[in-house]
């Protein structure tokens, strides 16, 4: 019986998330990542074989210590890591969220075709299934261009769009995360081809500009992996505030 | 205008019964912020004079000027104005603002060391005129033990008030305003006649007798205080102007009279609001002259002071008063107590700016209005100067109608008064009890003697075995010493002024404290869940360190084989302290509060188990360790809230940090996140949230260059303090806590 119980890799928890999606989130970290984003935060969880497993019972019991702070807006946020990777795991454990009444929100890159022959791969029942028990996906869209994303994440922007498109056939609500790095995606142009290529979608609500940080750069250093944005400086909070103008006002 | 005209209620007018009075005139208010007026040019004019005086305070060290001629009470100085022609609101504790007086009550001593701290030599005068008194510090030191001398010394027990006065007494000044001072005499003098006639006239009996006499003499020298500035106040106040300076005639003689360490106003805004809705109704004051009314007030309390030692200011920092004003809060027939008075109380941490005093509590309720919270929150944001306790636990304990004195201690305002004292410190409990009742650091025999911890391993339950021993002893001779300091303060410094304005029978309880919750929790912990080896001093065998190998959970990640031995430890120490009687039968109580005193219990105790090393701050309150809260924001709060108020009666403290990044990415994200965590937090029971919004950053640059903050203003453990106040030490022990900063 026991064998057959699901398990999901986790990296940790963070009981109070107030950026992950609306109101207050208990964010899960998922352990594993098939992208290596140049600028990533989280070097920590792309081992797909770390973290700590755990059933979805021991998560949701987790999860109920915190109910009292979701309101009406707050809620879960599962991320990563790659959520994707793990969705059978995400899905029961957003099966049983929902049933109690909880607020689940899906924080992914969107890459779906990991190429790892993992289950999600590209699997429309099942990542129609796990959409199913969504309320809300936040997808990071590193570059909107295929060159860029393949030579700074190592993954394909075709398997993200494919994604995209699956949430709109469920009509999950879409919020579109962007990661503004200097010099690289700071760009007018830059920001108004990811806006282009977001408001294809008639499900989004939201797109948010996040600066880039280097906050993570002990992370790297303890890992002992050079982290390649090094030399980039942080983006300042008032080129974020420029660039936001690009964003049409309902979608800010 | 007749003073009670359109009030309404009968039962207020035949007794002394300000509740009744509230919830019969008072108009609960669930709008928003918006009516609020800014400052007048005249407050910007008066408060940019009391900043230059603070400013100029700072500059001498942190006391302005001393009367060293006078000993302090309500009729010794000439009337003190900040400006005479401007002022709306009247009265200073000595004859110029900030100038403070001497008060030697409570030890001649203490006010010596005071005067020569800042410069000053007490006078002659005042030395002779105490040649012939006791104070309550002598009559204490005439009767403690040994053993109490000896845990005051190595620091198991610190704070003990046996030197100043003891203070968390509430008066409740709003009786001034309502009834005139006279209405309160003839009360007083019908109980005092009604005790006289009573039998048997015993000790207790004669005690009280005597009380009332000195209750009915403050009372007319109150009165006296106030004829000094040409005003009379012994008919009940007629308007919003009167109201407040009656009320504020009140508190300023009890602070005249008393340096007791909190000296808080109750809970008077609502109270107020009756005068302005009633005066704003018949055309007598616009909004803009209320909250000028008010601003004015606040700048009276701002200026409130005690002359304190550096020794003192070591415990308390930042030269507090605790003038907690508790705000809000729900009534007991589900009306809010929130009216326009509890916007524009807090309002003045705008016009006039953020400040430490008056200690602003919002009495949080899941009821509370929404604009209410979204109100409040956003102050917390913008000034970091609020604090918030749970009004859904406490309301069905004391009512409707209490305040909190100064921190986290809930009273029913005019009915309870509290004997407050000290902390016992917890880490050292558990030091103390392997090392057979000698202090770590001192080697020295304070408690009874037992041979030291002899296995090469702790083991959980012979040291628990070992602790219940040396928690009796420590409880017995912290209940002792207390009995000891009450007695002698009802002796030779009772509270006359204040406990005229209480009821003629109070409540009393007697509230202890403990530090070192955290430390002893993860010592405990490791304990059990790790191995912890012993290391000894080879000369004197005492254990002096600690080798822990292997994990154990920390306090403060929401995890219960942890948490649960914080809450035990504090049902055992209540336990044990209700063993021994107090004096005058008060209700024993506890509370997890530390102020910034965490800071020197670390340094008076030795390496712990948990890893922390002798010196180190302990955590303030109920706080987790530093650090060790892994878990995010809320995993902490989790844990705190699985203390017990039924237990710890007078507090549970806990203070949290988080950088505006991590609370929502605008104004509006950050206070809706903000009131979810209220919400969720009291939910769970939990009693006491003081609440910063700021980053680590700011903190450092405000510690390096003071200048640019002078108005910084961060909650610690119950209070809010002025950034600038806090010594070296402290300002970097506020820097290492933990900030909530996960984005």
């Amino acid at each position: 019986m026991s064998d057959s119980v699901i398990k999901g890799r986790i990296h940790s928890f963070q009981s109070l998330g107030a950026v992950d999606g609306p109101g207050l989130r208990f964010v899960i970290f998922l352990q594993g990542c098939p992208l290596r984003c140049m600028y990533c935060h989280n070097p920590d969880t792309w081992n797909r074989s770390g973290g700590t497993e755990y059933t979805v019972d021991e998560v949701v019991v987790k999860v109920l210590r915190y109910r009292t702070y979701f309101g009406e807006d707050g809620g879960v946020t599962v991320s990563g890591g790659e959520a994707l990777l793990q969705a059978p795991f995400v899905t029961e454990l957003f099966r049983r969220l929902k049933a109690e009444g909880i607020h689940t929100c899906l924080d992914t890159s969107g890459l779906t075709h990991a190429g790892s022959g993992t289950s999600a791969d590209g699997d429309e029942a099942i990542l129609t299934a796990l959409l199913c028990v969504t309320d809300l996906v936040i997808c990071d869209i590193k570059f909107s261009n295929e060159e860029d994303y393949l030579a700074h994440t190592l993954g394909s922007l075709a398997s993200v769009l494919y994604f995209l498109s699956l949430t709109q056939a469920a009509s999950v609500p879409l919020w579109v995360r962007h990661v503004v790095v200097p010099g690289h995606t700071d760009s007018e142009e830059e920001v108004r081809a990811m806006v282009t290529l977001a408001m294809q979608y008639r499900n989004l609500r939201r797109i948010e500009l996040l600066p880039f940080r280097k906050l993570c750069i002990t992370k790297y250093e303890s890992l002992g992996i050079p982290f390649p944005c090094a030399d980039i400086p942080e983006c300042p909070e008032a080129a974020i505030r420029e660039l936001q103008n690009i964003i049409p006002e309902t979608l800010r | 205008m007749e003073a009670w005209e359109g009030f309404v209620g009968e039962t207020w007018k035949n007794e002394i019964n300000v509740r009744d009075f509230i919830q019969n005139n008072y108009t609960p208010y669930d709008g928003d912020g918006s009516f609020l007026a800014e400052a007048t040019d005249r407050t910007k004019e008066l408060m940019g004079k009391l900043s230059h005086l603070f400013d100029l305070e700072q500059q001498f060290g942190g006391v302005l000027d001393i009367d060293t001629q006078h000993v302090t009470s309500l009729l010794n100085y000439k009337p003190g104005y900040l400006d005479k022609d401007k002022e709306l609101i009247v009265g200073l504790q000595t004859d110029r603002p900030l100038r403070r007086g001497v008060n030697p009550f409570g030890g001649l001593n203490m006010t010596r060391k005071a005067c020569q701290a800042y410069g000053y030599e007490l006078s002659e005068k005042v030395e002779e005129e105490f040649l012939y008194r006791t104070t309550h510090n002598d009559g204490v030191f005439r009767v403690y033990s040994d053993e109490i001398r000896k845990a005051r010394h190595v620091g198991i027990i610190t704070g003990l008030p046996d030197a100043y006065g003891r203070g968390r007494i509430i008066g409740d000044y709003r009786r001034v305003a309502l009834y005139g001072v006279d209405r309160l005499i003839e009360e007083k003098t019908k109980d005092k006649a009604e005790l006289a006639a009573s039998q048997p006239m015993d000790a207790e009996t004669i005690r009280r007798l005597e009380e009332l006499y000195q209750q009915i003499n403050f009372l007319g020298k109150l009165k006296d205080m106030a004829l000094l500035y040409g005003i009379d106040i012994s008919k009940p106040a007629t308007n919003s102007r009167e109201a407040i300076q009656w009320l504020y005639f009140g508190y300023l003689g009890a602070i005249k009279e008393q340096n007791g360490a909190a000296m808080s106003l109750g809970r008077t805004s609502t109270f107020l609001d009756i005068y302005f809705e009633r005066d704003l109704k018949n055309g007598v004051y616009t909004e803009s002259e209320l909250q000028e009314l008010l601003d004015d007030f606040v700048m009276k309390l701002r200026m409130a002071r005690h002359l304190r030692t550096p020794e003192y200011n070591e415990l308390f920092a930042g030269d507090p008063m605790w003038i907690t004003e508790s705000v809000g809060g729900m009534g007991e027939d589900g009306r809010t107590l929130v009216t326009k008075n509890s916007f524009r109380i807090l309002n003045t941490l705008y016009t006039l700016g953020p400040s430490a005093e008056p200690n602003l509590t919002v009495l949080w309720s899941k009821y509370l209005p929404q604009n209410f919270k979204n109100f409040a929150t956003k102050v917390s944001c913008d000034t970091d100067a609020i604090q918030y306790e749970n009004d859904d636990l406490m309301r069905p304990i004391y009512g409707d109608d209490y305040g909190i004195a100064c921190c986290v201690s809930a009273m029913r305002l005019g009915k309870d008064m509290q004997f407050f004292g000290a902390r016992a410190n917890l880490a050292k409990l558990l030091l103390m009890s392997l090392n057979g009742g000698r202090d770590e650091r001192y080697n020295m025999q304070v408690g009874p003697e037992m041979p030291v911890y002899e296995d090469e391993y702790l083991d959980y339950d012979k040291v628990c075995e070992r602790m219940a021993f040396y928690r009796d002893w420590l409880a017995k001779t912290y209940v002792t010493a207390m009995n000891m300091i009450h007695y002698m303060h009802d002796k030779y410094a009772y509270e006359k002024t204040q406990m005229a304005l209480h009821d003629t029978n109070v409540h009393r309880y007697m509230a202890f404290g403990v530090a070192g919750l955290s430390v002893l929790a993860d010592s405990l912990s490791a304990i059990k869940y790790a191995k912890v080896k012993p290391i000894r001093d080879p000369e004197t065998g005492l254990i002096k360190d600690f080798e822990t190998t292997g994990e154990f959970p920390c306090y403060g990640n929401d995890d219960d084989r942890v948490d649960l031995l914080a809450k035990e430890q504090t049902e055992l120490f209540l336990a044990a302290l209700k063993k021994t009687p107090t004096y005058r039968n008060a209700e024993h109580t506890l509370s997890i509060l530390t102020i910034t005193s965490n800071v020197m219990y670390g340094k008076k105790t030795g390496n712990t188990p948990d890893g922390r090393r002798a010196g180190e701050p302990f955590a303030p309150g109920a706080n987790p360790m530093h650090g060790r809260d892994k878990s995010g924001a809320l995993a902490s709060l989790n844990s705190v809230a699985k203390l017990s108020y039924q237990t710890c009666k007078d507090g549970i403290s806990n203070t949290f940090s988080i950088i505006p990044q991590a609370l929502g990415h605008t104004e509006n994200e950050r206070c809706s996140n903000l009131i979810h965590i209220l919400d969720g937090y009291f939910a769970q029971k939990a009693h006491h949230l003081n609440v910063n919004v700021l980053n680590r950053e700011t903190l450092i640059d405000a510690m390096n260059h003071p200048e640019k903050y002078p108005t910084l203003t961060i909650r610690v453990s119950g209070y809010a303090v002025t950034f600038n106040k806090l010594t070296l030490e402290q300002k970097k022990e506020v820097i290492s806590r933990t900030f909530h900063e996960a984005v």
